[in-house]
């Protein structure tokens, strides 16, 4: 019965997103619904793998920053179109959570969120060094006229849609799924998951691929979006930060915490934009992400949760 | 001509180890001995630089100004590990992705106040010895490494000498092996760990010295340092005083001869193919016990 709601609901939100561009012409609509779309991509995302099983990703911008890239080789290289690239920047994505994962989720958790600080620094070192996607001088897309859409913002804004819909499906049904039990069991005790039979590698490997072909993909449409990339921007702490924050505020247990946090954010700086300055804004991200930290750690969803008895560790 | 290139490369590699040294000494106690993820450490560093900045404004030597800020930065790292410890361990919520996403944030508002508050322009502080070198034969030391590496070398000797022939540096190291231990011969595990953590917070202030000596410096240099430093300390093996060193000077030599032989724009990939390679072949590190 959830699953048919749940189904009914994404088929009207991809409706109403495919009719929009046709019925409003104001571009700003979809230029600030394209950025709260790719919050909720990334969130969710990276939920996957720092919420379901509690390894925290501070790559994020670092992956987001790779599928941009993937996607302007690709443009650049065959003239892919804009599906092909977003498969790409996913195939990339979870190529290096894969590799990440396999490297370091073997010893310890702690080494995987190391190894994700640095990336962000080798990617943009790699990027910088490639001259044939701009180097650090940046590189401009030209977008084609798209043929079904009347600009082409609203068409990365319903490409963005899309996404966000398979992936909240998709995290969805992780959730659901033996694999998200099994990934919720070796959060609360690896070893204990471990001696019952749960795969906790596989599920590890399984989950930071996913994670990362995801947040991926929320960067291949930015090209269009923006006409241009540069990897300074590209590789941002922003998006690192953001991705960290959305979940947490929202809450990391649901699939529904990082798409209200996602929401909530980009809604927020929507707002804020126009009123304080850049860096007040991440200021005041930061300020709140420690705030929901120390004083409530299961997000907004878990402050609207009965709470389970209180048991004080020795 | 080549062989006197690589000569050159290979001390300037030297020097530049004593700097990332004394950069992650803190975090050798921190995550090393004391399993805190303190992602922050890199940015407090940022702060110990324009501290001694401040104290350069006022017409003072850098290497002076950290020590006369070192209290405060011991201080509050007291404070810090206080909170961290009220918040997190005292619940039994010490759980990695909550720790280490507080100190990600704390680092994050601190680099943003930090830009706040000095803007983004580079700063350098001036001092009699910045811009000269020692020639020794055909081999040029600039005085602005030479003593970053002095810092490093007494820094990594003094901490040496601390945890190994002193009361608290034993205590420390106990906490670090067993903490319940300790509650049985009446010590406080927290009370330890609080002032390992000043102690740890205290090598930052010295080592924005040494960072604001060598270059100059912008709210963001912190983020180079993240990196770089959890590849030393995990190439060292945990905690290891002496494999900090060792691995500090690797981490040197390597990036000297990847920016002499292969471009410079190269090097900030090095420290993280050295942590993968690490994890990958010796977890453990090289002074590091297998576990």
């Amino acid at each position: 019965m959830r699953n048919i709601a749940f189904l009914a609901g994404s088929l009207i939100v991809l409706v109403v997103g495919a009719l929009l561009p046709h019925a409003v012409s104001n571009a700003y609509v979809f230029y600030a619904g394209f950025v709260a779309l790719q919050y909720v991509v990334i969130s969710t995302g990276w939920n996957i793998l720092g919420g379901y099983a509690g390894y925290v990703n501070f790559g994020g911008g670092a992956f987001v920053g790779l599928g941009m890239y993937a996607a302007v080789f690709l443009f650049k290289a065959i003239g892919a179109p804009l599906a092909v690239q977003m498969l790409g920047a996913a195939i990339a994505g979870g190529v290096l959570g894969l590799g990440m994962g396999y490297l370091t989720l073997r010893i310890q958790g702690v080494f995987f969120s190391i190894a994700t600080l640095a990336l962000t620094i080798v990617l943009n070192t790699v990027i910088v060094n490639w001259s044939y996607v701009g180097g650090a001088r940046g590189v401009t897309v030209l977008a084609p006229q798209p043929t079904l859409f009347p600009s082409i913002v609203s068409y990365v804004f319903f490409a963005m849609l899309v996404l966000a819909v398979v992936s909240v499906a998709i995290a969805r049904w992780i959730e659901k799924s033996w694999i998200g039990r099994g990934l919720a069991a070796l959060r609360a005790d690896e070893q204990a998951a471990e001696c019952s039979g749960t795969p906790t590698l596989r599920l590890k490997l399984f989950a930071a691929t996913i994670s990362g072909a995801l947040i991926a993909s929320a960067g291949a449409p930015y090209p269009y979006y923006a006409s241009y990339v540069e990897p300074a921007s590209a590789f941002g702490l922003a998006i690192a930060l953001n991705a960290l924050a959305m979940p947490l505020i929202g809450g990391t247990r649901s699939w529904i915490g990082p798409l209200i946090g996602a929401l909530l954010l980009s809604s927020l700086e929507q707002a804020a934009t126009v009123t304080i300055p850049t860096e007040v804004n991440l200021l005041i991200v930061g300020l709140v992400l420690i705030g929901f930290v120390v004083a409530a750690p299961d997000g907004l969803l878990g402050l609207f949760e009965r709470k389970p008895a209180k048991v004080r560790a020795p | 001509m080549p062989f006197e290139l690589g000569a050159n490369a290979v001390v300037s590699g030297l020097l530049l180890g004593g700097l990332y040294a004394v950069a992650s000494l803190g975090l050798t106690i921190a995550f090393g001995l004391l399993e805190v993820p303190n992602v922050a450490h890199p940015t407090f560093m940022v702060l110990g630089a324009y501290c001694a900045y401040l104290g350069n404004l006022l017409g003072v030597d850098p290497v002076i100004a950290s020590v006369v800020f070192a209290p405060a930065f011991y201080l509050a790292g007291m404070v810090f590990y206080q909170a961290y410890f009220v918040c997190f361990e005292r619940r039994g919520r010490g759980n990695t992705l909550q720790s280490f996403t507080f100190f990600f944030g704390i680092a994050m508002v601190l680099e943003v106040s930090l830009i706040l508050a000095v803007g983004v322009d580079l700063r350098s502080v001036t001092a009699t010895y910045i811009g000269k070198s020692l020639t020794i034969g055909f081999i040029t030391m600039p005085y602005r490494f030479i003593i970053p590496f002095l810092i490093g070398s007494v820094v990594g000797a003094g901490m040496w000498l601390f945890l190994t022939r002193t009361h608290l540096g034993l205590a420390i190291r106990a906490v670090a092996h067993d903490a319940k231990a300790l509650c049985i011969v009446a010590l406080s595990p927290a009370q330890v760990k609080r002032h390992a953590f000043g102690i740890a917070m205290m090598t930052a202030a010295f080592a924005g010295a040494a960072l604001i000596i060598v270059n100059p410096v912008d709210p963001f240099i912190g983020r180079e340092y993240i990196g770089r430093s959890f590849a030393i300390v995990v190439l060292a093996g945990m905690g290891s005083v002496p494999g900090t060193l060792v691995a500090s000077v690797i981490i040197g030599l390597l990036e000297s001869l990847v920016i002499t032989y292969v471009g410079a724009t190269w090097a900030p990939g090095v420290a993280f193919a050295v942590l993968l390679a690490t994890l990958a072949i010796r977890p453990s590190g090289i002074f590091g016990v297998a576990r």
